[in-house]
């Protein structure tokens, strides 16, 4: 029974701004930032906390840093994760929210969720071989899903959270990206 | 009136009942879209049996399950405007409505027209649909709406991009594949569904099950329900299914939805399989909900037995990218959906994303009402059995604010959104509803 489903997600809220945003579309425009920082070598640290949202700017209640870095067999130092991974990360938990928002909504409970997401990127691109693309050439997301619900109301629920997921857009379909220098 | 289709003279036929003068203003002939933005091998969705209109007049043939043709739908409405004597102004294009303190002005290729009350019967289809990107596309290139496009004979030879697999798109598809051409379909969010199912057209369990009935305020996400697509169906003699695996198997190539263009290259989407695991689950939940709805109302013994459909296959590596200077492909189809026009209304009644803001086809200024329009006020509005309910309805709101018994439709409540689900004793209807947000858009 949905009033007994407690997933963590309060998707009252959601809908909500759902409603409000119809009505308000300029507030709905938000900006994400990140600032990263040259160390050495190709690690790097990144730090986010401000962002733009409902038509004013908006802070995480603390400051995140992220290391990216390569691993040895890059000859790196591995102070972190490799920026390709990170695409990874984005994917991979942006889904699970979904799955969670999706199963709130739908009156589904939770018990477990995990995600396995796996890449297959062929290196010799970014070594310079322009026969072979830079990025991953796919991505696999597997999940297991321990719920009080059918098969295929699981798949459902899985189905909605790739539709409705930012990072699945985002690595799916084409983005215009600008990059300035000064 | 404004609109010499099926809409607009169901509505001046119940007028025409309570005796209430009116005209219907047509910018050319009755049924002008039929006649005119309809390509050839075009059959209607919906089986002959269920083409009919108001006053008994409807199919007259003896093959009650076949699919009329644009020229039969002509037929038909020049049939029904005849037998209703409706007052039909032709060649009479309106250029603009605006509210006056007494009623209407509406301004015509044919001068000027004061009306009290006005309905906008002029379709929900009025344009097609076409990406923000198409500029983009390479001159080298041929673009073709629905609207231009008549028979494969009119394209050049080469390869063609079908963009959309909605009933057009898919429709389009097979038509060219047929042609001989090397087709490729760009499949952004779509609606599954079989031709036939346990021995019965798809549109018979629609309507016998009571889906079509459903009303516009009983659904539980209007503005969901009336953004659907059109289902991925043909009408043909041999009641044939035309899903994305048969078009497949005949050699068309699936691809994502088209994103972008960069440098002459077209970008598809690289979520193709999970529309085609929205698809598969949006029809297996409508199909157990038929089975459990024939199941209750006793007609196993006369249906075949409940059947599952396969999943739709997903080419093992889609392509994502197609470069459109290659010369591979010589003509993109857009099959992207069609938008009502309403570029003549002077009237602020319109949503900040273009469509009429209306609750059961009446519109927030006294006097002003619509008709034809997805899910007005049933699921089956935009059919042409759907019209008659709706047309009753309408007119009868009209026929009240006239008599000066309902002098205020700008404030009644919208009852569209949130209305909670509802405490309907039909059969389980949830599987149509749960087909969410599906336009077929192709720009983010």
């Amino acid at each position: 029974m949905p009033t007994a489903v407690d997933n963590g997600v309060n998707v009252q809220a959601l809908l909500d701004a759902r409603d409000a945003l119809a009505g308000a579309p300029e507030a709905a425009q938000f900006s994400w930032r990140a600032t990263s920082k040259w160390q050495n070598g190709v690690h790097s640290t990144t730090t986010i906390q401000n962002f733009f949202g409902l038509g004013e700017e908006q802070s995480h209640k603390t400051e995140t840093v992220f290391d990216a870095d390569h691993p040895a067999v890059f000859a790196a130092e591995d102070n972190g994760i490799t920026p390709i991974e990170y695409l990874l990360v984005g994917l991979s938990s942006c889904l699970i929210g979904g799955v969670a928002s999706v199963a709130q909504n739908r009156g589904i409970q939770l018990r477990s969720v995990e995600a396995t997401v796996e890449g297959s990127h062929d290196i010799r691109g970014i070594l310079g071989d322009t026969d072979v693309r830079n990025g991953y050439n796919d991505i696999t997301v597997n999940f297991k899903i321990d719920a009080d619900a059918s098969d295929r109301e699981i798949e459902a629920l899985v189905a909605q959270s790739q539709k409705r997921s930012a990072v699945f857009d985002a690595l799916t379909n084409p983005t215009e990206v600008t990059v300035n220098v000064g | 009136m404004i609109g010499a289709g099926h809409a607009g003279l169901a509505a001046s036929h119940f007028l025409g009942e309570r005796s209430l003068d009116h005209v219907v203003l047509e910018r050319g002939e009755p049924a002008n879209s039929w006649r005119h933005e309809r390509w050839d091998s075009l059959r209607l969705l919906t089986p002959n049996w269920q083409s009919r209109l108001p006053a008994g007049v409807g199919y007259e043939g003896d093959d009650p399950d076949g699919y009329m043709s644009a020229g039969d739908v002509v037929e038909l409405i020049e049939r029904f405007a005849s037998s209703t004597g409706a007052p039909v102004r032709t060649q009479c294009n309106v250029t603009s409505v605006r509210h006056v303190d007494d009623g209407y002005r509406v301004r015509t290729s044919q001068g000027e027209v004061r009306a009290r009350a006005v309905v906008i019967a002029s379709g929900a289809c009025n344009r097609p649909a076409v990406a923000g990107f198409a500029d983009a596309i390479p001159e080298s290139v041929r673009q073709l709406t629905p609207f231009e496009y008549r028979n494969p004979d009119q394209l050049p030879d080469g390869g063609v991009l079908v963009v959309g697999a909605s009933a057009t798109g898919v429709q389009l598809a097979a038509e060219l594949q047929r042609s001989g051409r090397s087709v490729t379909l760009s499949v952004g969010e779509h609606v599954r569904l079989p031709r036939t199912y346990r021995g019965r057209d798809v549109m018979w369990w629609m309507d016998a099950s009571g889906i079509w009935d459903q009303r516009h305020d009983e659904v539980e996400d209007l503005a969901r329900a009336r953004r659907l697509p059109s289902p991925q169906l043909v009408g043909s003699a041999e009641r044939a299914t035309l899903d994305l695996n048969v078009l497949a198997a005949r050699g068309v190539e699936l691809v994502g939805r088209w994103g972008s263009v960069r440098d002459g290259q077209a970008l598809f989407s690289g979520g193709l399989r999970n529309v085609f695991a929205l698809a598969d689950l949006k029809l297996t939940r409508l199909l157990d909900s038929f089975d459990e709805w024939a199941r209750a109302a006793g007609l196993d013994p006369e249906l075949d037995p409940p059947e599952r459909f396969a999943p739709t296959e997903a080419p093992r590596s889609p392509r994502w990218r197609i470069d459109l200077r290659s010369g591979e492909i010589r003509t993109v189809v857009w099959a992207t959906g069609f938008r009502p026009d309403y570029r003549w209304l002077d009237v602020p009644v319109l949503d900040a994303k273009g469509h009429l803001r209306h609750d059961g086809g009446v519109v927030e200024r006294p006097g002003l009402y619509a008709l034809g329009l997805p899910v007005l006020r049933r699921r089956k509005s935009t059919f042409i059995y759907g019209i008659e309910d709706d047309a009753r309805e309408v007119t009868d709101e009209l026929g009240e604010y006239l008599a000066g018994r309902r002098p205020a439709q700008g404030k009644r409540p919208a009852s569209a959104n949130g209305s909670g689900p509802s405490k309907d004793p039909r059969p389980h209807l949830e599987p149509f509803v749960q087909v969410r947000a599906l336009d077929d858009r192709v720009t983010p």
